[in-house]
């Protein structure tokens, strides 16, 4: 495919020239000019008023060869790569196997998980979790997380089992090692999604993320190349449905002669209560620049501990350093899911909406009726938070007898 | 200790919105800058440089010619020279391709320690740096907030983790990710931006770092994208009335009632 310019319906209004996320369209001689710098996402053949823009087909530049075509269909499967800490699975592969096995299911295939580390037991959790296969390496060189020995193992594995799609956490440790493995497989990864779908026709793996700061949305293929290979950021999938009474395989893989460049010396733990409970937070009480500052929050903390609940904020909250970066909720926070999210003095930015807009139950509390926050609002209150919270804090304590 | 670093000219992604009635960007007049990340990995780079008293920090990027710019930028910090790769050829690469030119590139100039950002705000994948490591062979840490030692073959610095961080040691040559923890960087001085005007520009294409136009740009790319749109949000909007005192009750009722509480 190439996107190209009807000339004759072109009359150079360049509504399309800062349509173009990659820069791509130029003016020349007065009429739209696609350069170089063409990713082909479409972006702007709706834009066109004229309807001048066009997709055309051309003798595919990435044709592949039928031997080529051939050694894809060798790949099958669905993996994930199952996380742990100290020796503990963490809650992103359950997720993991959550969408894993929607993907798997969708293609008729397996769903395998890959555990480094640790123990069998953990390993019988991820087949309850939804696997039907789990690859363990409890080579103890892998307890502790390094980029070469994970690397190592985890393309090893790949090159010998041919999966056809591969998924990890976009965690730290995901983020790290797994472009590694792409760049050693010669495919393509796309990072941090935010949903994936299997293409009806082609089999392909539709992946779905945030770019340009959250502002777009974009859609990634990996058409002639596998293992096709996502990291998916966590608290965005639901978890796998635990099955106690679920049996799969587990094969053992060993690993000897592991080496790594780099050495963990020392693991520092500095989290905040809080922070963790807002990833576990069944109620967040969330607060913006309307807050107005520190005795703001301490309302909010009123509020959520009546309820039970943890407290979040918005950006503008964490800039003007009212509360700490851990309670950051959004596209480059955290991404919460909580039943209840109480959004106060919180205007409601796309980056923001993209970290709760999952919650089951949100309440919005702002003084302008025209914040973008009630878009989303399961109940909306137009009023002054510095009224209302109290007011709410109150009737909630007595609800419950408190 | 020779080091390189990796900068990207990004459009400010702060200043970006989104047209309401086409759902697609509004780029016109958002400023161009170095990715805020690499400003971090260039003051880190000048750091070393200048408590070792030796070696000296290039800068790279591969851009269209105007990313330029970007470099003399980084002159007027303090970074002794500046590369420039750009090459049609390179035109709409990915996370592979790009890491695989920027690796062939280093290689040919050679460096002890590679910095990156730990992601560029407009692709915001944080992938480059990694697979670049891994197109050179060497080892590399991620989410590095700290650099606690340099010596002449290892290095000792903080990574960032989801609950705290880890102390890893490395061999060198090391290619090391960063986040904003790290420093503060610093404003161009005047004699910077002096040097900056005079430095000349090393540019490389295709022939100079000897790569096949099959692994470049967007042919040497395995993924692809397949369209763009505006993020979605389900609409619920619900707007409660009368008094504040009766919307509170309203809401505390339906709340209970739902077993939020
Ligand atoms: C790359 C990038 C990443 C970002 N990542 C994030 C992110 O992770 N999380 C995030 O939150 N933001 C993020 N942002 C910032 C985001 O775009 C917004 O700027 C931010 O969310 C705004 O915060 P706010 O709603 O608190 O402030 P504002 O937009 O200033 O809104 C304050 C609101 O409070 C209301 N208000 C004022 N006083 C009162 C009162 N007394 N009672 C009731 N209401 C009142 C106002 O009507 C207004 O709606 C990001 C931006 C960029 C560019
Ligand atoms: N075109 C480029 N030229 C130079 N460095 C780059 C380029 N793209 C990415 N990088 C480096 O890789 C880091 C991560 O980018 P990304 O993987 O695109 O999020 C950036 O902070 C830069 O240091």
């Amino acid at each position: 495919m190439s996107i190209v310019v009807d000339k004759d319906k072109c009359n150079a209004c360049e509504t399309c020239v800062s349509s173009c996320p990659f820069d791509a369209i130029e003016m020349k001689d007065d009429k739209a000019f696609i350069n170089e710098y063409c990713n082909e996402c479409k972006a702007c053949l709706e834009v066109c008023p004229e309807g001048a823009i066009k997709e055309v087909k051309i003798p595919e530049p990435r044709a592949q060869s039928t031997e080529h075509r051939q050694k894809l269909q060798d790949y099958k499967g669905v993996w994930i790569f199952a996380e742990q800490r100290e020796k503990k699975v963490t809650a992103v592969s359950h997720e993991l196997l959550g969408i894993g096995r929607k993907l798997a299911d969708e293609l008729q295939t397996g769903l395998s998980a890959v555990l480094l580390g640790a123990d069998e037991s953990e390993a019988k959790e991820l087949v309850k979790w939804g696997a039907d296969k789990v690859y363990l390496c409890e080579d103890p060189a892998l307890e502790k997380f390094n980029d070469d020995t994970y690397t190592e193992v985890l393309s090893k594995l790949i090159k010998e089992h041919k999966p056809s799609i591969v998924l990890s956490g976009a965690t730290p440790i995901g983020r790290s090692f797994i472009p590694r493995v792409a760049a050693r497989l010669r495919t393509g990864l796309t990072a941090d999604c935010t949903s994936l779908e299997i293409d009806k026709e082609t089999k392909n793996l539709l992946q779905v993320r945030p770019a340009f700061g959250g502002n777009i949305m974009a859609t990634i293929l990996c058409p002639d190349h596998r293992p096709q290979m996502a990291t998916v950021r966590p608290r965005v999938m639901k978890k796998g449905e635990y099955d106690g009474s679920r049996t799969g395989d587990i094969i053992k893989v060993a690993a000897d002669g592991l080496t790594s460049r780099t050495k963990v010396l020392e693991s520092v733990k500095e989290v905040s209560e809080i922070s963790v409970n807002l990833h576990e937070a069944d109620i967040i009480v969330a607060g913006g620049r309307g807050v107005g500052g520190e005795k703001g929050f301490k309302l909010l903390e009123e509020l959520a501990q009546v309820l039970g609940g943890s407290v979040g904020a918005s950006r503008a909250a964490v800039d003007e350093k009212w509360i700490p970066y851990s309670h950051q909720v959004g596209q480059t926070g955290k991404t919460v899911n909580p039943k209840l999210y109480i959004a106060c003095g919180i205007s409601g930015a796309v980056q923001h909406l993209v970290g709760m807009q999952s919650s089951d139950v949100i309440v919005a509390i702002n003084k302008n009726p025209e914040a973008p926050i009630f878009s989303v609002a399961t109940y909306g209150i137009v009023g002054d938070l510095f009224e209302i919270i109290p007011m709410l804090t109150k009737q909630i304590k007595e609800a419950k007898g408190l | 200790m020779d080091i390189i670093v990796c900068i990207k000219q990004v459009p400010d992604t702060a200043e970006i919105k989104i047209d309401p009635k086409t759902n697609t960007l509004m780029r016109e007049g958002v400023p161009s800058i170095i990715n805020p990340f690499d400003l971090n990995a260039v003051e880190e780079a000048l750091q070393i440089r200048d408590s070792l008293g030796d070696g000296k920090v290039t800068v790279l990027t591969m851009g269209p010619p105007q990313a330029e710019s970007a470099l003399r930028e980084a002159i007027s910090m303090g970074a002794d020279e500046a590369v420039l790769l750009s090459d049609r050829a390179f035109a709409g690469a990915d996370t592979w391709a790009t890491s695989y030119t920027l690796a062939r590139a280093i290689k040919q100039l050679g460096a002890d320690i590679v910095f990156c950002g730990k992601q560029a705000i407009d692709g915001d994948t944080a992938q480059v740096g990694p697979e670049t490591a891994e197109f050179l062979n060497i080892p590399h840490v991620a989410y590095v907030k700290k650099v606690e030692e340099v010596q002449k073959d290892s290095i000792r610095v903080q990574r960032l983790m989801d609950e705290g961080y880890d102390v890893v040691e490395s061999t060198v040559p090391v290619l090391l990710t960063v986040v904003k923890e790290l420093n503060v960087p610093r404003m161009p001085s005047l004699k910077g931006k002096m040097a900056a005007k005079k430095t000349e520009i090393k540019k490389m294409g295709m022939a100079e770092i000897g790569a096949d136009e099959n692994d470049l740009g967007m042919k040497g790319s395995p993924t692809q994208v397949r369209n763009i749109f505006a993020p979605q949000f389900k609409t619920e909007r619900r707007m409660l009335d009368g008094t504040p005192e009766e919307q509170v009750n309203f809401l505390v009722k339906e709340l209970k009632e739902s077993q939020c509480l």
